[in-house]
């Protein structure tokens, strides 16, 4: 009975597919990368090319670090971009994915009210600024969400010797742009990505108020994912998208993109 | 106050325009939405109407259940629609996830049990009051199905609207199970989170007066058509 009915089902989808996406062509991956690398627009600079290039269409599903792990271990991406050097290579360990590369960086900064009551902009070090934050209570809006951004925030908590409890302490469970939007809306500091942070239209009293401590670099790696455990995957076409982050074409395309002027990511692969 | 203003010129010269990129969101949004109350319709109305003229055990709980999953919250039903579709569920082998369908599916599933619940208190009125009538005509109850339904369009298309309503506002499943890509499973809604999170408020803020605009639209034509089909009534 059970598995009729799931047998019905999917003679109904498949039915219902073919109705609606009989146009679409095949030569396309699914990328499940960070909300960091859409929200500032890096895609829709450095994809044209590569489509160009390969005549391979991608997709991107922007979400967390932590939900975009959880989709590729799952079988629901062919390939992966994120930032959280450790998680990947615990990934690559587990056998979820068989290479990981580095592609390029960027920073993290601390972000503020104008005033700075915690008077973090001349703390010697990130640690220290922190240290600052809780010691004024100051409220601190972190995006509580296992993303690359939030268990970055978590070592730098740790760095400063603080286990940050408390009212001043707002945990949001929201991606970057959100916690931005509540942080300007209640005039909390707030660690962000300097690309999110660049390409954000509504800082209202927030300002950039610490940034350049080796401790706050943020690195973004390209995964190749496991045909083993998930041979259904478009490996060949994912393999083209890995290499060509990583070729000279790939790098140079990261390099010229530019947001108000400014470069946001540095391209830093080995190979 | 600044920010109203924007959102209205921003909403505006949006609409004036007729960006080729913003066309294909907008075109996607009323492809999925319409798709979804459309076979949720189909399956719906007469679910309903069997509903209300069939007496069952069980059917007090049935009803109360159909009841609840009107609030059934979209964030859940695209988690549940990913957990099927995804290539570790049940249904991965199609390699739907990600795609309109997958969008269509969820919404499906927000769509029905409004469009059931409501069909099945009306068609249940009806038949109240009625049955005498139908049944010295000696209709049988598959019989009286049609009929009911026919008698009960004008109210049903207001059910069928709210049905339209839901999905066209819901974000929580479109987003999980469509991932919002671009050119392929961005909506009205979606792309108004996207641009929420960028922090371009009056840009999220005009397409939100697009999407109204677009609903109010359909309304508008819903009521046309009915205004017309019950002025030939006389």
């Amino acid at each position: 009975m059970h598995k009729t009915g799931l047998i019905l089902a999917a003679a109904g989808l498949a039915g219902l597919s073919m109705a609606t996406q009989a146009q679409e062509g095949e030569r396309f991956i699914i990328l499940a990368s960070t909300t960091s690398t859409e929200n500032s627009g890096l895609f829709d600079a450095i994809l044209p090319p590569f489509t160009e290039a390969t005549d391979i269409e991608v997709r991107v599903v922007a979400v967390g670090t932590g939900q975009a792990f959880e989709i590729a271990r799952r079988g629901d991406a062919d390939s992966l971009l994120v930032h959280d050097t450790e998680g990947e290579k615990r990934f690559v360990d587990a056998g979820y994915a068989t290479e990981r590369a580095d592609v390029m960086y960027n920073d993290f900064v601390v972000i503020g009210p104008g005033e700075d009551p915690a008077n973090i902009g001349d703390a010697d070090t990130v640690a220290d600024a922190f240290g600052r934050i809780a010691e004024a209570v100051a409220p601190f809006a972190s995006r509580g969400d296992d993303s690359g951004t939030h268990r970055a925030e978590q070592r730098l908590w740790e760095a400063a010797g603080v286990a940050p409890d408390g009212g001043w302490y707002r945990e949001l469970g929201s991606g970057m742009g959100p916690t931005l939007n509540t942080a300007a809306g209640m005039d909390a500091y707030v660690l962000a990505d300097r690309a999110s942070w660049v390409a954000f239209e509504n800082p209202q009293a927030l300002e950039l108020l610490f940034e350049g401590d080796e401790a706050l670099f943020n690195q973004y790696g390209s995964l190749l994912l496991s045909a083993e455990r998930h041979p259904h995957l478009k490996h060949d076409l994912a393999e083209q998208w890995h290499q060509w982050l990583l070729s000279h074409d790939g790098q140079q395309a990261i390099a010229d993109f530019e947001v108000k002027g400014q470069q946001l990511f540095f391209p830093n692969a080995t190979k | 106050m600044t920010d109203d203003a924007n959102a209205f010129q921003t909403a505006l010269s949006l609409i004036l325009g007729l960006d080729p990129d913003l066309l294909g969101i907008v075109a996607l949004s009323l492809r999925v939405s319409l798709s979804a109350v459309l076979i949720a319709t189909l399956i719906g109305l007469p679910l309903g109407a069997a509903l209300a003229l069939w007496k069952f055990p069980g059917r007090g709980s049935l009803i109360v259940v159909l009841n609840a999953f009107m609030g059934l919250p979209p964030v859940v039903a695209g988690l549940t629609v990913y957990l099927l579709l995804s290539r570790a569920g049940p249904l991965g082998e199609l390699g739907l996830l990600f795609t309109p369908t997958a969008m269509v599916v969820a919404q499906v599933i927000l769509v029905l049990p409004i469009i059931a619940a409501l069909a099945r208190q009306q068609i249940e009125e009806l038949h109240g009051d009625y049955h005498e009538q139908l049944r010295s005509m000696g209709l049988s109850k598959q019989r009286m199905i049609p009929t009911l339904l026919w008698d009960a369009r004008f109210g049903l298309m207001t059910v069928i609207l709210a049905g339209f309503g839901r999905a066209s506002a819901e974000v929580g499943a479109v987003m999980i199970v469509g991932g919002n890509i671009e050119g392929v499973t961005r909506v009205m809604t979606t792309a108004i989170v996207l641009e929420t999170s960028k922090g371009d408020l009056p840009l999220a803020l005009g397409l939100g007066i697009l999407l109204l605009g677009l609903v109010a639209l359909v309304n508008a034509a819903a009521y046309l058509i009915g205004e017309s089909a019950r002025g030939r009534l006389g």
